[in-house]
């Protein structure tokens, strides 16, 4: 049996975001490319996703790689189409109480001493921008933050880079990465890298990743133009992004392109896909607390999703092992699709041997192996 | 906790709630029409039609309580079948579950179908029974069955000119059916009665319409035999290929399909989740007797009576029919051909055929284009889909109606009680 054998400089494994990515910013460099995908583009964790480009403040490294992010997808968005939906709306983080509303100062000045715009709102103001929102004690505007369709992203920047960059996609999948890419029909695919962007299946070609899959669940609603304006999340989202207790809730809701409401978000370590009725009745409580005038309106669908979580919050960008030629590209949790053009750019940095923006270090995947052996 | 729950008030829901509550069960059925009947028994103008105020008196007489103008839009588990109602939710707990959800019609895309005028054949009948005027309008009617000749019969009693009946089928198969008509003397007898009534209308087998055209509105249908076509001026086109199964409430439930979108039972109309019935047009498209023959079986199964094995006769009987029919009113591989590029498939989202042609399969169609992602869920161009590029159902989840979002909130206590 004659197997065909490919080369090519790069293989990314996965055609998520993440994966869509990384083809793009290496295919820009001249690298040859092939993409292995067994579905259409953006079907997995991408297609669940709320497509929130959001600067986050928790730690010194998020911050830097969403902020990185931010700065690429801005560079990018005259390459989008208007299937990609993209939007401009900015983030209103909305504060419930006076000790909440404490914490906005300080979060305010962390933003802006980093160059990201950032605006203190009082009570009446969070009125005035959301006039749907229960009354707040005030809130933190941040007005470069955007939105998109990201299913459609990942497919427009997969077939520009096909047409411009000579990019090269598989329809398959890997089954094995062993210094060459095997595909399940026995091809094998020689490369200098491969990128492994598999998302939560990350696991199955690169086993014993810290990835577990967290459940989340969303509801989008029929049309309400001019229902929200901004992406409006809680100020407690963080605490319940980090909480490592098993399950929680926070409110935060979206206004689509459409003119739809898409409301998340839940947290649940959970590996299924199923809806999850007693998570959803409590997300959509918790939803209540902040827009009273959601109670009406006409819900359409519910979907789950599943992020790829690692124990540090941080994605794992990097090679697998010092040294190795298996770059991973996974474990981006809720931020996977603001940060894939950040890890796009570090693994495009890396492949051809150039410095990058920010410090890769705290991505790197055997930071896990360290302190594993620590 | 009732001992039935039963999903729609057509004729399957009404002879399945009368079979239950003779026997002495306690019976509640919802169904979001305003008033008991279903499709066929559809009531116009406000007034409730005699077959269902029948059944439906009968009904509750026998102790059975109606709710109408509720929708289920949950179903954890038998018996937590969640509904809305005037907006709220609410829970119904029962020990049985009877679906009784009927079927829509399908509607296959072709260039010009639109157009103001152009109509489905089910929404004609029902837009007539509202007052929609089609006195001395010019009507086509087109599509597929023998609702063709129901919706002409009932156009020219209403005053319309049907001037044209299209039925895709050829010749041959429609007279194989006529012969197995007269097999079924009382059904020969329908049938006929329903081509008298139409008798001036040239009814024509073998054709199809390919397009509508007309500036505001539609003006002429243009009608092929595969070989020639052939245009027809009109005010009002009628078009419907068949209809199929309403089954996703029983796909929540965790009941499969079958090929053809129909939910399977056995000979006592249970599906393969215990406690769950299906009856009528959602286990498989076959009118009006066998919805009434198999909500009697339903019913009688569940109740335990003596009388089941005499109502399986009659069920089985009329299944042989419905199975007749089926062959008879095979769509026909040229219609996959009907949408051209700039055809509009789904509706809600505006998503043209040579958007979706080139996707595998419905779920990267979904993703890539919005289609059925609208108000409708897909519960029209998902068929249309099905037929026309292959692809496969899409699984069920809540809710299955568009609800407003205090009802997704509605069950806080859910986890506890499960643990029961
Ligand atoms: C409810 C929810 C809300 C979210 N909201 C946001 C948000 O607002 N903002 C944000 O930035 N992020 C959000 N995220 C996170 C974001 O969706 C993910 O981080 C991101 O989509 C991950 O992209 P990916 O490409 O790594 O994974 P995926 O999209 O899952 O892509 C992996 C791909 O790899 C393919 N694959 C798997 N195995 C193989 C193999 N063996 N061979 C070949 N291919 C293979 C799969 O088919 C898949 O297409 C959200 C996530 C969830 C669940
Ligand atoms: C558009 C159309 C036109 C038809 N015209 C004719 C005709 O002229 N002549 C003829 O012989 N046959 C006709 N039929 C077929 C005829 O309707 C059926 O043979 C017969 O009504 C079967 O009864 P059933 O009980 O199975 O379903 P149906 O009569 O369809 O009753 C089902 C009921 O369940 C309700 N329902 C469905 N889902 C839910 C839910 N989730 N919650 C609550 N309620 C729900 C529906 O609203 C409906 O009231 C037509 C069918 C359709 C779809």
């Amino acid at each position: 049996m004659v197997r065909t054998v490919r080369s090519c400089d790069v293989v990314v494994v996965g055609g998520g975001i993440v994966g869509a990515m990384v083809a793009w910013f290496a295919a820009r460099e001249g690298l040859r490319v092939v993409l292995v995908e067994p579905n259409a583009p953006g079907a997995g964790a991408t297609a669940t996703g709320m497509g929130h480009l959001v600067v986050m403040d928790d730690s010194d490294a998020q911050f830097a790689l969403t902020q990185l992010s931010l700065d690429l997808w801005s560079e990018l968005l005259p390459e989008l189409d208007a299937g990609c939906e993209w939007t401009s709306s900015g983030t209103l983080w909305v504060a419930r109480d006076d000790e909440e509303m404490g914490l906005v100062p300080a979060k305010a000045t962390f933003y802006r001493e980093r160059g990201v715009k950032a605006d203190v709102l009082s009570a009446r103001e969070v009125a005035d921008a959301e006039p749907n929102l229960a009354p707040m004690a005030g809130g933190l505007r941040v007005p470069g933050d955007r939105v998109v369709y990201p299913t459609n992203v990942a497919a427009r920047l997969i077939g520009l880079a096909q047409s411009r960059y000579g990019l090269q996609r598989l329809d398959g999948r890997v089954v094995a990465l062993d210094g060459t890419a095997t595909l399940e029909d026995g091809s094998r695919i020689e490369a200098g890298w491969i990128v492994n962007a598999a998302g939560a299946n990350a696991n199955d070609l690169s086993p014993g990743l810290p990835i577990k899959p967290r459940k989340g669940h969303l509801v989008i609603t029929d049309r309400y133009p001019e229902f929200l304006r901004h992406q409006v999340v809680e100020l407690g989202y963080l605490k319940s992004a980090h909480a490592m207790e098993q399950e929680s809730v926070a409110f935060n809701a979206q206004p689509r392109a459409t003119g739809q409401i898409l409301l998340g978000s839940s947290r649940q370590f959970a590996g299924d896909r199923a809806i999850d009725r007693a998570m959803l009745a409590r997300m959509v409580r918790r939803a209540l607390e902040y827009l009273p005038g959601f109670a009406r309106l006409s819900c359409l669908r519910t979907w789950v999703g599943l992020r790829a979580a690692t124990p540090d919050k941080l994605p794992m960008i990097g090679p697998a092992a010092p040294g190795s030629r298996v770059l991973l590209a996974t474990g981006h949790e809720g931020l996977g699709i603001t940060t894939s053009t950040a890890t796009g750019r570090l693994i495009a940095d890396l492949i051809v041997g150039r410095a990058s923006p920010i410090d890769p270090a705290p991505y790197l995947p055997h930071r896990f192996a360290e302190v594993a052996h620590g | 906790m009732v001992d039935a729950l039963v999903v729609g008030a057509g004729p399957g829901g009404l002879a399945a709630a009368v079979a239950l509550a003779e026997c002495g069960l306690s019976v509640v059925v919802v169904d979001e029409n305003p008033a008991p009947g279903g499709q066929i028994w559809r009531s116009s103008d406000g007034s409730v039609h005699h077959d269902a105020r029948a059944w439906s008196g009968r009904a509750r007489a026998a102790g059975v309580e109606f709710r109408q103008g509720c929708a289920v839009f949950d179903a954890p588990a038998v018996g937590d079948v969640r509904v809305v109602e005037g907006g709220s939710a609410s829970r119904v707990r029962s020990r049985n579950v009877v679906l009784a959800t009927g079927a829509r019609e399908l509607h296959l895309p072709f260039p010009g179908w639109t157009l103001p005028g152009v109509v489905g054949l089910g929404g004609l009948q029902a837009l007539t029974k509202q007052g929609f005027p089609v006195r001395d309008r010019r009507v086509i009617v087109a599509g597929t069955g023998p609702l063709l000749l129901a919706v002409a019969a009932h156009v020219s009693a209403q005053g319309g000119r049907v001037v044209g009946v299209f039925e895709q089928a050829s010749w041959h198969r429609v007279a194989s059916f006529g012969l197995a008509l007269a097999a079924c003397p009382d059904k020969a007898f329908q049938g006929s009665a329903l081509r008298l009534e139409c008798a001036d209308a040239p009814y024509r087998a073998g054709r199809w319409v390919v397009e509508a055209e007309g500036r505001e509105r539609v003006e002429r249908a243009i009608v092929t035999d595969g070989r020639r076509t052939e245009s027809f001026p009109c005010d009002v086109l009628a078009v419907g290929y068949g209809l199929v199964p309403n089954g996703e409430l029983a796909r929540l439930l965790g009941c499969g399909l079958a090929a053809d979108g129909s939910v399977p039972t056995d000979a006592r109309c249970e599906t393969v989740v215990p406690g769950v019935f299906a009856v009528g047009e959602c286990a498989g498209v076959g009118g009006v007797d066998v919805a009434l023959a198999e909500g009697t079986v339903a019913g009688l199964a569940i109740a335990g009576s003596p009388k089941l094995a005499s109502a399986q006769r009659s069920r089985r009987k009329e299944r042989g029919f419905a199975r007749r029919l089926e062959v008879a009113f095979a769509l026909r591989p040229e219609l996959k051909k009907l949408p051209e590029a700039e055809t509009i498939v789904c509706r809600c989202e505006d998503v043209r055929w040579r958007d979706l042609h080139v996707r595998s399969d419905w779920r990267e169609a979904k993703l890539a284009t919005r289609c059925g992602m609208g108000p409708c869920q897909g519960r029209v161009c998902g068929a249309a889909l099905r037929f026309l590029a292959g692809y496969g159902p899409e699984d069920a989840r809540p809710p299955l109606v568009p609800v407003p979002a205090r009802c997704l909130a509605a069950f806080d206590t859910e986890r506890a009680e499960g643990q029961e």
